[in-house]
């Protein structure tokens, strides 16, 4: 048996049982890259020497009981937005190519002292841009279900790379659904967890008030665990919650007697694939027949969550990204005139389509005339927002809807327009505006076999519930 | 579409955006940010009037920390990075003429 087709949890129980050696997981998931990797793209760079260096290591600190924890030892893939020290981090741009990073992100070195042995970087949309991993400067993943299709994105290389096998799990970063569309594209679960859980430092920014690392794995017991090891209150990153419940592993109880669920007619209109439908509403029917108390209601401002989030995201991509510039770091242009010519052709050349169109959009809508209109309006909107969740969330524990309105599109489908794409969000989007936990489980397959993932979105700080729920229905879901 | 995009605001954005398009990319550039700012005009469809604007979900204030130095002397490696460098230091084109 592959070690790959275990869950995290399952291989590190037998690494921990001395039936599987920490050698033995890393070079299990080598070879599973080396016989797919050529067809389904889902890294940016595999560090085989290191990942073999770091396994006797870690195999050494599990025999002399230095590392007990339920990780220890397992292969992990890390989306290529988290800088690893020493380790090239690309962000999936030409802008970055070349860059080492001298510190490694927070969320990444608690993996790794909870023994992760790290194999690669994984591909992803150009800074986190774009919601089919496309507009990597390294090429398209393929989606592993069918490589026909894309995996979703940004967080496209984690979750492909999760669904072939080529890890055993992945961390990936959610500014606007970038970890659960993915998830729900190639059939596994993903969690992005509450704004501030889980520390931002080392994470390349793409819309800081949005972004969050988060679990992308086999099943929610694995997520739970790894989010556990992942979420820290951080000095370094000045959003970082002090949190004293992240005990998220308590929360895999099959049992949602009396839960209250509310599922959003407005996750329920026009646009939503009828398949898609049917299998998120029979979901709600499995947690209704386990006790829960399932029922519809009216979330509202539904279709103004993605022009906010454009406007919000693309602001603060334009300030984020102002460090590229070819002087520190990254690409630099071989011709130039003087130093304004060098920053504006570094950033030209190094940048791909999708970023520009973001840049430009950002620095318009917080260009002198236009901020109160566009970019305050947005952050209005967004308090709107928020306030209809706090609303709904005082008469549910969970919300449950789908997580994207379609199955994975075909490749070369979906970047031709722009604004189409954008509308893929409209589930995940509002997640990312309120800071909410928000959780894809694969609930089945449309008739052509592309999975179709389940979203469960709580109230901040309240991972525990979505945990519980999406737990309950995978029990459900195994026995049948 | 209602929101037409001049050159003079494309030249205008570019500069802030410090990004150089070419022709091509400008037109573009003027179409794609049209289409999207019309998109988001629906927000003004929203009675926003004495909605404070939110930057962050929690109520955070500034986070300080002791003025103390924690890092250790990296200067090397992360000049290993700079696309250019002189003497220990980032090497750029000529600022001051």
């Amino acid at each position: 048996m592959n070690s790959m087709d275990l869950t995290a949890v399952g291989l590190g129980r037998k690494i921990k049982a001395k039936e599987i050696s920490v050698e033995q997981a890393v070079k299990d998931a080598l070879e599973q890259i080396r016989q797919s990797e050529e067809v389904y793209n889902c890294y940016v760079t595999v560090d085989e020497e290191g990942a073999l260096a770091q396994a006797k290591k870690v195999q050494g600190l599990i025999g002399d009981g230095t590392l007990t924890g339920p990780l220890a030892g397992v292969p992990v893939a890390i989306k290529d937005n988290m800088c690893t020290r020493g380790l090239r981090t690309t962000c999936s741009s030409k802008i970055l190519d070349n860059f080492i990073p001298t510190y490694t992100a927070q969320a990444v070195e608690n993996l790794e002292a909870a023994g992760a042995v790290i194999l690669g970087k994984t591909n992803m949309d150009e800074f986190a841009m774009g919601s089919t991993t496309e507009t990597s400067a390294y090429g398209p993943t393929k989606n592993p279900r069918n490589p026909q299709h894309v995996p979703g994105g940004s967080s496209g290389g984690s979750c492909a790379a999760v669904a072939a096998k080529e890890c055993s799990y992945a961390l990936g970063s959610d500014t606007g659904g970038s970890i659960r569309q993915p998830s729900s594209f190639c059939g596994v679960t993903g969690i992005k967890p509450t704004y501030g859980t889980v520390s931002r430092y080392g994470l390349i920014a793409y819309g800081s008030s949005l972004d969050q690392i988060g679990p992308v794995a086999k099943d929610v017991t694995d997520c739970a665990t790894i989010l556990e090891v992942i979420s820290s209150y951080d000095k370094k990153d000045s959003t970082s919650v002090e949190r004293k419940d992240c005990k998220f592993t308590e929360a895999l109880v099959d049992d949602v007697k009396g839960m209250r669920i509310g599922i959003p007619k407005d996750y329920f209109g026009e646009g939503l694939d009828r398949e898609v439908k049917e299998a998120v509403l029979a979901a709600a029917k499995v947690l209704e027949a386990k006790g829960a108390v399932v029922e519809e209601f009216d979330l509202s401002l539904v279709d103004y969550a993605i022009p906010a989030y454009y406007t919000i995201a693309s602001a603060e991509a334009s300030s984020n990204l102002s460090r590229f510039d070819g002087v520190k770091y990254g690409y630099r242009a071989k011709e130039y005139e003087g130093l304004h010519s060098m920053y504006k052709k570094s950033r030209s050349e190094g940048f791909g389509p999708e970023v520009k169109r973001r840049i430009m959009l950002g620095s318009f809508v917080l260009s002198s005339g236009y901020y109160d209109a566009y970019y305050l309006k947005a952050l209005r909107t967004k308090a709107l927002i928020k306030k209809a969740f706090d609303k709904a969330f005082e008469k549910y524990d969970v919300i449950l809807g789908p997580a994207a309105p379609t199955t994975a599109p075909k490749l070369g489908e979906s970047l031709s327009d722009p604004l189409k794409m954008y509308l893929g969000d409209i589930y995940t989007i509002s997640v990312n505006l309120a800071g909410l936990p928000g959780m894809t489980v694969p609930c089945g397959t449309d008739s052509k076999g592309l999975p179709i993932g389940l979203q469960l979105i709580g109230d901040c700080f309240r991972e525990h519930n979505i945990i519980r729920a999406g737990y309950a229905y995978e029990c459900s879901r195994e026995a049948k | 579409m209602a929101n037409i995009i001049s050159d003079e605001t494309i030249e205008y954005v570019g500069i802030l955006a410090k990004l150089e398009l070419s022709e091509e990319e400008k037109e573009q550039a003027k179409k794609d940010m049209g289409s999207m700012l019309d998109y988001i005009d629906q927000l003004n469809e929203l009675d926003t009037m004495g909605v404070e604007p939110m930057s962050h979900i929690f109520p955070v204030n500034n986070v300080f920390r002791e003025d103390v130095v924690t890092n250790g002397d990296d200067r090397d490696e992360i000049l290993a990075n700079a696309p250019a460098k002189k003497d220990g230091a980032f090497k750029v084109p000529k600022t001051v003429e």
